[in-house]
This record gives C-alpha cells, structure tokens and sequence, in this order.
C-alpha cells in the first residue's frame, strides 16, 4: 500500500498533456491561457516530485521560480487579452489574423 | 498508508477537473475547474513533503492568479466568453492522438525508471533512520525527511537566500516590469494620437508606442 514516486510523474505527465491539447483544440484565448497554467503546474509537480526522488529540495525551489514567473505571464498576458478584446470586441484566437496576407 | 489514500483520492480529482476544464463550454466553468484542479495539486505538494509549496499553491494559484482570471472573464462579459462552437472540429483528433503521443513518451522516458514498488518514497520514520545511507544509484526515492528535519519552510529559505539569492532577486525585478507592463498596456486613452504627439520625437520610446498602437487602430 504505497505510492512509486513515478506515479507522481505520470500525473504530471498526463496534466501537461490534457494542457497541451486544451491550447491546440480551444479558440478561446483565455481558455488557451489557462491550459498553459495547468502545463505549468504540471511541471511543477514534476520538479517537486522529483526533489523528493533525489532527496534535494532544489526542485521546489525552482517550481517557486516557475509561480512568480507565471504570475508575472499571468498579468502580461491578460492585459495583453483585453487590449485585443478592445480591438476586436472578441477573445477568439481566429479573430487575429492581421498579419494573414 | 496515507499517502496511498490521499495519491489515489487527489489523483482522480486532479485529472478529472483538468480534462472537464477542456470540455467546458462556458469559461467561467473551465476556470472554476481550473481552481478544482489547483487544489488537487495542491494537497499532492504537501504529500510530496513540499508543505510550504502547498500553501503558496493555494494562496498564489487559486487566490491570486485565478481571481485575475475570472475578473478578466467578468470584465470581458460571461456571454462572450463562452467558446462559440467549441472545439477546433478537424484538428481536434490531430490534437488528441498528438497528446496521448506526448503522454506516452513522457511517461515512457521520465516516470518508468520510478514505477516499480520499491520506489515508493520512504515513511518519514523509516527515512530518519536511514539517513546516512547513500541514495539508491538507479531508480529508488530518497525522501526529503533529513532535509525537512527543521522545517520545510525552514529548509527552503534557507535555500533560497543563500544559493539563489542572485535569481531571488531578479525575479523581483521581473514582477515589477510586469507590474508596469499591465499598467501600460491596461492604460486607456480617449485620444491617443495626441499623445504620442505631444511627446517629441525622440522621447517617444517604444513604450509610448506600445500603448498607443491598439487604440489607434480603432480610429483609423
């Protein structure tokens, strides 16, 4: 009755790939956003399970690096979001095409 | 036998809410599962002996990051945020047999050298005593017992402002220019060519530019 710790790593693998397919299948740019943070979270879960395989806390110090940089992703990208809302009264990726010839 | 409980528990809840946050149609429900999931993840961090990173999980993820996301959805309408005929129809089985690829490679490269029974990660007991022995050469888990033995919070500022203190700073640097980043690019303007104008040439930086491009477009 115990848990491999490659358990953790398969869950992780299968959250950034369910990740993966949201940002290919969905139009919505927020929705697409989303699925990048769970990519992200997935990774995290990756690293620490991985600094608990190699008894070394190094891995939860860079999942902490990788929440503030996507905290930083977070509020770049959103108000990058509204601004192209503004534009095209839309938040569908199909929508932005200006640079289609 | 917790950990067994809680992996087989939390494991499920996690996988469930992140494929039901690709299947909501309304946004609003996909980042309510989104927090779902969050949590999840959450109570494997403190499982995984990451208590700290359990508590910032909930505190930055499901508090933070997710509040900006739903307000965003507030603020852009809930009737527009829905996905309008859902998923893209033709890539869409490219997509999945691409992810169920990816997930089969990963679990297949990184998680199958630690699949094995023996590579559950010892109880904290068991791993005290056991400290002085060296880590398995392949596979096994070494647990994080010796390393938490103060704290885990303890542990991980000690880390983090001895060894990384040079990357513990930039990354403020990091927040702040995405701070002013927001800020610009959140910044409204009713006539935005006469601000670009007033500036004189060469004080026009690319910032002024950035700002003003967008709500020029929608007065050509």
């Amino acid at each position: 009755m115990s848990v491999p710790a490659g358990y953790y790593l398969v869950l992780a693998a299968a959250l950034f790939s369910i990740g993966l397919v949201g940002v290919l299948i969905r139009r919505n740019l927020i929705v697409m956003f989303m699925c990048v943070e769970l990519m992200l979270n997935s990774v995290n879960l990756t690293l620490t399970a991985f600094a608990r395989i190699r008894g070394d806390i190094d891995g939860q110090i860079l999942s902490f690096f990788v929440m503030v940089v996507a905290a930083a992703e977070v509020t770049v990208g959103l108000a990058l979001i509204i601004n192209l809302f503004r534009l095209r009264a839309s938040v569908s990726a199909d929508d932005v095409h200006s640079l289609r010839s | 036998m917790a950990e067994f409980v809680v992996f087989w528990v939390m494991a499920p809840v996690a996988l469930g809410s992140a494929l039901s946050m690709l299947l909501m149609r309304n946004a609003v429900h996909a980042a309510l599962m989104l927090v779902v999931n969050f949590f999840a993840i959450a109570v494997l961090y403190a499982v995984l002996e990451a208590q700290f990173l359990a508590t910032i999980q909930i505190i930055v993820y499901a508090g933070a990051i997710m509040v900006l996301f739903l307000f965003v959805l507030m603020l852009l309408g809930v009737h527009r945020a829905d996905v309008g005929g859902g998923a893209l129809r033709r890539q869409a089985p490219v997509a999945v047999l691409l992810g169920v690829a990816l997930f089969v490679l990963l679990a297949g490269s990184v998680a199958q050298p630690y699949l094995s029974a023996g590579d559950a990660c010892p109880a904290a007991a068991v791993a005290a005593e056991r400290t002085d022995a060296p880590p398995p050469a392949n596979g096994g888990c070494v647990g994080l017992a010796s390393v938490n033995e103060r704290g885990n919070v303890q542990a991980v500022g000690i880390q983090l402002f001895t060894r990384y203190t040079w990357p513990f700073e930039v990354t403020s640097v990091l927040l702040i220019v995405a701070a002013i980043g927001a800020l610009v690019l959140g910044r409204k303007h009713e006539r935005p060519e006469e601000l670009v104008d007033r500036l004189p040439a060469a004080a026009a930086g690319p910032q002024a530019d950035a700002a003003a491009d967008p709500e020029e477009a929608i007065q050509p």
